[in-house]
């Protein structure tokens, strides 16, 4: 079986999950996320805007901001054990405040050479849709 | 098969912008932790920056007067497109080199590519940018590939 030893005993074996974490921003943390930014889409904070000129049923979740949490559920798992190398993502779905939002994932390769694993992540809605699949690259000990 | 990519938008292939050089504070860091919810201690406490700190540390600071009634700006890197709907779309991020409060990071944006599909209900464009990030001694510390879609 091929695995990696992490940190003395912990192992990372094929198919082992990702702790699952649940999301549900409110307008409030909506809000100061697209401050820091300087992103002032009305979408993220106008809500007669967003609902009455756009159509959207309610305020739009930022989509990088679900990116973070993709992002956070890696590194969580990781818990400073080994170090996140790349994340590709995609948004899929359209989230609203209001909604509760779950990650999770589980490791899909191993490399026992490079000491590399390769994750796949994703973020649903409370229906089971993927909002937003990712996959990771992260390293558990620098090559050589 | 008609097109709707003219050569004139094409040569906007690889069009860039001008690199934007930043200092990254602790209290960016904390600000940024806290608005995403982050739990490791070394993000909250902004002793470094988690991965995706890079899009809040390079947004584009516009003027007031330059956003649209919707909010948003016009991206400059960008030519004009023949379809205007963004549809969402993909990111790759490298992560080479950790990010700490001191640092001063230049970003450079490039427009790599322009490409049409044939979706479900009509074309769609996919445009890709790059921007790569180093820090002052020149070490590629970041690098992202957006894919962005049109319908």
């Amino acid at each position: 079986m091929t695995f990696i030893q992490r940190s003395e005993p912990f192992s990372v074996q094929l198919g082992d999950k990702l702790p699952h974490r649940e999301f549900k921003p409110d307008n409030v943390q909506l809000f100061l996320y697209n401050a820091i930014l300087w992103n002032a889409h009305r979408i993220h904070f106008d809500e007669t805007y967003t609902t009455e000129v756009e159509g959207y049923p309610g305020l739009v979740i930022a989509g990088p901001m679900i990116g973070d949490w993709l992002h956070q559920c890696v590194e969580d798992w990781l818990d400073g054990e080994g170090r996140l190398v790349s994340m590709e993502y995609s948004n899929r779905i359209t989230a609203y405040i209001g909604e509760t939002l779950h990650c999770g994932g589980n490791v899909i390769a191993l490399d026992s050479d490079s000491k590399e694993a390769r994750v796949e992540v994703f973020i649903k809605n409370e229906a089971g849709g993927i909002v937003a699949p990712g996959e990771a690259t992260v390293l558990f000990a620098e090559k050589g | 098969m008609k097109t709707l990519l003219s050569n004139e938008l094409l040569e906007n292939i690889g069009r860039q912008s001008c690199p934007q050089r930043e200092l990254v504070t602790r209290r960016d860091i904390k600000k940024y932790a806290v608005a995403v919810g982050a739990l490791q201690s070394k993000y909250v406490e902004g002793d470094q920056a988690p991965p995706l700190f890079h899009i809040a540390l390079f947004w584009d600071v516009v003027g007031l007067n330059t956003l649209s009634t919707d909010g948003l700006s016009k991206d400059p890197l960008l030519p004009k497109f023949p379809l205007s709907r963004a549809m969402a779309g993909g990111s790759r991020i490298d992560y080479i080199h950790d990010i700490y409060p001191g640092d001063w990071l230049t970003a450079t944006r490039t427009l790599t590519n322009i490409y049409e599909k044939k979706g479900h209900s009509g074309p769609l464009i996919f445009y890709e940018v790059d921007m790569e990030i180093i820090n002052d001694a020149g070490e590629l510390v970041i690098k992202e590939k957006k894919t962005s879609i049109l319908r």
